[in-house]
């Protein structure tokens, strides 16, 4: 179509020309048209898939995180609720200029360098879309001034929600266990959008972790317009959350506290139980961690403290802690002598120890002619060891293992410990020797290989008390029945009960620790254990080289309504540290006012709650280390450091050299929290017990 | 409208294209208006301006007489290589790429104004040559090095889509100059073969990855890809109808990126839907149709050349920008005219609409005067 001729000329140029251009507006006209067609394919077409997308740009759905349900007390008492807060949280992948966001955060909330070190570490740490919190329960004021700078800060969420709430703090730190934001971990194993939602908060540990999903509701949904850059525009629709369903414990929250303030400055465990339905009222283990603290994550100096206190607040020691039970056995023991065959009536003449062939066990006194009930009232080892003696240790560790001693209960929570309670054959499998009358002897007085949690000691005291196989219990309404029958008369529990009653109210160990109130008696039993062999017995010596202090209980002693298990560990004889909390927790059970007036006297002296002493003590941290702590490890470190302090063992007497590692568990040594040094040998061959 | 009412210098202008020219700029303020979220600040009110000043320039233009045109050419031309330089050299030593200087009052970009150059140049050259010698490597040698430096520059900016723009403008006046079918047709081969090279070895990795995200921009759809992806959503969600005035989601909510500059059209689209699409093209295609028409009507080779050369660089701008919003070109940065925001563009395309108004009253008043 073209010109060929050979001769070109302006003509046949503007011929040319005039053809060319044809092609050329053509080729415009043709390309309008397909840009039209391409209009018509992407806006009539493809209309409804834009739609969608552009709609899915335009509006995001935020997750309203479900107000946690309450973990309630027997009275329907609040020992976890919700409460409103206002809070900042970060999402580090929205970001737009970290450093300057972050200083003018810490500048509008008056962050010191510590906060402002912990919220560099939580930065560091988090993944992609996890919300980092900033702060929790502002005032206010706070918030408005953050709320006005917000569209300056984008990654930036300032929002007012529901925010779990201890009401009584490090009281029902190891019971309720705690709240935290998901971890990269959760969020791989429940790949829910929720746990991405700034300020939902999963349960870590204890109840909360056990009962997360019963705990946890339905989250509510906002749907809102945003800018690409993820700003606010406005709300579209709302759908409210369902909060989570409460659970109810039988704990009596008051008792609860009461017991946790009054162990004051001790490393401690009290375990109170109903003697009628087996219900727990009190677990309680001192000191603890404060859980409302650990919410928003943990900061450098509050992990510090953790770390360095020897009285190891992360093991929950009522369920987890155990430690020979001394001469609390003894009531059982009783039991079991009276099972085959021993008279009670029978005498045995104390002359301040006992010859087991070429070894001599001491005894704490020279007690003369003793029978079993003084036997008991007086803590006589010479009586336990001739009637063990004679019946043989066979017949004393199964009358223990009916009584609770060395048994896994079911509770919800953390995980129970349930110690040893030795015989030939544990001995055979564990060590591969034989058992020995030694042996035998020190297992009768609850020393040697014997070991025990503070619950397994209340559980027994209950059903010496009652008589009946009660099976403790922590949720309200869920009660277990009890047990099979024991195999003892209410004549051999009579003697049992006289010995403890003795104990209290005659001229036994503990007759100072009789209750004050008119018309009800207690009776106990107090326990010393040995932690290390024939140094520093008693009081004397370092903290970690006295002896533990135990002792357990029950009252009224006419119709025993509750038994009570105290540990004091390092708390030297059971008369001295454990027998008193014993004494003013059973007050509180029968006279709360009086009670607490002897506890708020105790407590001046001591330097207010566990809570004020935990502020106080943070504050000297703060002001003695600064930012010089060490950072807090990953999201594992707290549970991880958790069991490892469940798993280390608290220093108790070795029989002998081999006891390095716990029967059930082997230590931990990798773990980042090493709360006690390695258990202490004895170099003492000779058994040997601590009676009172 | 008599002609004895109005003054015969405003009446023989081309008004029946100036007309829609000028709706489809208030358009553009219309569009620009509701993406500035309901404010003629910061772009609607200064692309009115625009308007209004280059409107004048390019009547100014206008008046000018051939032999004028014909007389600068190739001063302007020099001129602006040795702007191109100049960028180039204070881009090195600033240290990055530039691509304007600044002369205090205004940002000039010689890039731009090389796209009216070239074809002035290249109308001028073609205008000079012999017709005898339109088949002879005289006709093509030349005019390769007046496209080839300038393209080379502005590429070496680095700036793809205005080397192209330059480019395939000149490549039009050359077509239309005559000259052998079959140069085109090898040109085009070789062109085929050499693209892919070119792309590697030529192309910065950023403008590499222009092109293959448009050439599968949902691979990427949160990073490179971004922009084409966000722009079709804008398009498409917008429907026969459009959203409505100011109820563009995707630009008032900033998923739109550059809807105001290179997206515009996006912008529009969405709130005005595929009937505004439709107005906007057909504005263009009546524009392009006119520049067309003059170019044919013009009285000489230079004039004909001239306008279907500067018709040609307004549908270049046209053509690019809508097949990239629509994803059917890769993102290279070409604003729609009269439609996107931008001083310097609407600068270049009312200097081509100037110079066929030009030619078109050359073509009126002198088809006897001229040579």
């Amino acid at each position: 179509m073209f010109g060929k001729s050979q001769l070109t000329s302006s003509g046949t140029l503007s011929n040319s020309f005039e053809r060319r251009s044809v092609l050329i507006g053509g080729l415009q006209t043709g390309l309008g048209v397909l840009l039209a067609a391409r209009m018509g394919w992407i806006g009539l077409v493809q209309n409804a898939k834009y739609e969608t997308l552009a709609e899915s740009n335009r509006v995001n759905l935020t997750l309203i995180p479900p107000r946690r349900g309450a973990i309630l007390d027997r009275h329907n008492a609040q020992l976890a609720s919700n409460r409103i807060e206002f809070r900042i949280d970060i999402i580090k992948e929205r970001l737009v200029d970290s450093d300057a966001t972050v200083a003018e955060l810490a500048r509008l909330l008056g962050f010191n360098p510590v906060q402002l070190q912990d919220l560099q570490d939580k930065l560091d740490k988090a993944h992609g879309y996890q919300p980092i919190e900033v702060i929790s329960g502002l005032d206010p004021s706070q918030y408005d001034r953050v709320l006005v700078r917000l569209p300056d800060m984008p990654g930036v969420i300032a929002q007012q929600g529901f925010a779990r709430w201890y009401p009584t703090g490090p009281s029902v730190g190891h019971l309720t266990g705690f709240v935290g934001p998901a971890s990269a971990k959760d969020y791989e194993t429940e790949h829910n959008p929720l746990l991405v939602t700034p300020g939902f908060k999963i349960g870590k540990d204890g109840l909360e972790k056990q009962f997360e999903q019963q705990l946890r509701g339905v989250p509510g949904a906002q749907r809102v317009e945003v800018t690409a850059s993820g700003k606010f525009v406005r709300d579209l629709e709302k759908r409210d959350d369902v909060p989570g369903q409460s659970i109810r414990l039988t704990i009596d929250a008051p008792l609860q506290d009461f017991a946790a303030r009054r162990i004051g400055l001790e490393s401690a465990a009290v375990v109170v139980i109903d003697c009628i339905t087996g219900g727990v009222l009190a677990l309680v283990s001192m000191p603890s961690f404060d859980p409302n603290a650990f919410a928003g994550g943990i900061g450098r100096l509050q992990w510090k403290m953790l770390n360095e206190d020897d009285h190891i607040p992360l093991l929950n020691k009522a369920l987890r802690g155990l430690y020979p039970p001394g001469s609390t056995m003894k009531p059982m023991a009783s039991l079991a002598l009276q099972q085959h065959g021993v008279d009670p009536s029978e005498r045995v003449n104390c002359p301040g120890g006992y010859q087991l062939g070429n070894r001599y066990f001491r005894c704490d006194a020279v007690h003369g002619l003793m029978d079993m009930r003084s036997a008991i009232e007086h803590s006589c080892n010479t009586y336990f060891w001739t009637m063990a003696h004679r019946v043989g240790y066979d017949a004393i560790a199964p009358a223990a293992k009916l009584l609770g001693l060395g048994q896994q209960f079911e509770l919800p929570g953390s995980a129970q410990r349930y110690g040893t309670v030795p015989d030939a054959a544990w001995k055979m499998r564990r060590y591969h020797q034989e058992w020995t009358t030694a042996d035998s002897l020190n297992a009768s007085i609850g020393q040697g290989y014997v070991s025990v949690s503070p619950l397994q000691l209340a559980v027994m005291t209950s059903r010496i008390a009652s008589g009946r196989n009660l099976l403790p219990s922590l949720i309200f309404g869920q009660e277990k029945a009890a047990g099979p029958a024991l195999p003892f008369t209410p004549e051999q529990l009579a003697v049992a009960h006289e010995g403890m009653f003795r104990v209290v109210n005659g001229s036994g160990t503990g007759v100072g620790s009789k209750l004050d109130l008119p018309g009800i008696q207690m009776a106990g039993k107090t326990g010393t254990a040995q932690v290390r062999a024939l140094t520093a017995r008693g009081g004397g010596g370092s903290w970690k080289s006295r002896d533990h202090s135990l002792f357990v209980c029950y009252a009224p002693t006419d119709a025993p309504r509750y038994a009570m298990s105290v540990v004091v560990e390092h708390g030297t004889f059971g008369a001295r540290a454990a027998a008193p909390i014993a004494k003013d927790v059973m007050t509180f059970l029968f006279d709360p006012a009086k009670a607490m007036a002897s506890l708020t006297a105790l407590e001046q002296a001591w330097g207010g709650t566990p809570s004020e002493r935990m502020a106080t003590r943070y504050r000297a941290y703060s002001a003695q280390y600064g930012t010089s702590a060490p950072r807090v490890g990953d999201d594992e470190a707290v549970p991880k450091a958790i069991s490892s302090a469940e798993s280390s063992e608290p220093a108790v007497a070795s029989p002998d050299n081999t006891l390095t590692t716990r029967p059930e568990e082997p230590a931990n040594s990798a773990a980042p929290l090493t709360p006690e040094p390695a258990p202490v040998t004895s170099t003492a061959p000779t058994p040997t017990a601590t009676p009172q | 409208m008599s002609r004895q009412i109005i003054p015969e210098a405003i009446s023989r202008e081309p008004w029946h294209v100036l007309v829609p020219l000028f709706l489809l700029n208030t358009f553009g303020s219309v569009v620009l208006y509701s993406a500035a979220g309901g404010h003629l600040q910061p772009w609607a009110l200064l692309h009115e301006i625009h308007f209004v000043v280059f409107l004048l320039m390019a009547f100014v233009i206008s008046r000018f007489p051939r032999d004028f045109f014909k007389q600068v050419a190739f001063p302007i031309f020099g001129t602006l290589v040795v702007l191109l330089v100049l960028v180039e050299v204070l881009g090195k030593v600033s240290g990055g790429s530039q691509r304007w200087l600044n002369l205090g009052f205004m940002q000039l970009q010689p890039s731009e104004l090389m796209k009216p150059g070239i074809v002035l140049a290249l109308a001028k050259f073609y205008d000079g040559l012999p017709p005898a010698m339109t088949k002879s490597w005289r006709a093509l040698i030349p005019a390769g090095a007046l496209v080839g430096v300038p393209a080379l520059l502005v590429m070496a900016q680095p700036d793809l889509g205005t080397g192209l723009a330059i480019t395939i403008g000149a490549a039009v006046v050359i077509f239309l100059a005559g000259l052998p079918l079959s140069w085109f047709v090898g040109v085009g081969t070789a062109g085929a073969i050499a693209v892919p090279i070119a792309f590697k070895l030529l192309l910065k990795p950023y403008q590499q990855a222009r092109v293959t995200i448009f050439l599968d921009p949902e691979s990427d759809p949160l990073g490179k890809g971004y922009h084409i992806t966000q722009s079709k959503i804008a398009i498409g969600s917008g429907g026969l109808w459009g959203k409505g005035f100011g109820n563009g989601s995707q630009s008032h909510l900033e998923y739109l990126p550059e809807a105001q500059t290179d997206f515009a059209f996006a912008t529009m689209a969405e709130e005005w839907g595929i009937l505004g699409g439709l107005f906007v093209l057909a504005v263009f295609l009546w524009v392009l149709r006119w520049g067309m028409g003059v170019s044919r009507r013009a009285p000489d080779r230079f004039s004909s050349l001239l306008a279907a050369g500067m018709t040609f660089t307004i549908f270049f701008y046209m053509a690019i920008n809508m097949m990239m919003v629509m994803g059917l070109a890769p993102v290279v940065g070409i604003p729609l005219p009269w439609i996107s925001h931008g001083g310097s563009s609407m600068m270049t395309n009312m200097i081509c609409i100037g110079t066929i108004m030009a030619v078109d009253r050359w073509s009126k008043t002198g088809r006897s005067l001229g040579g």
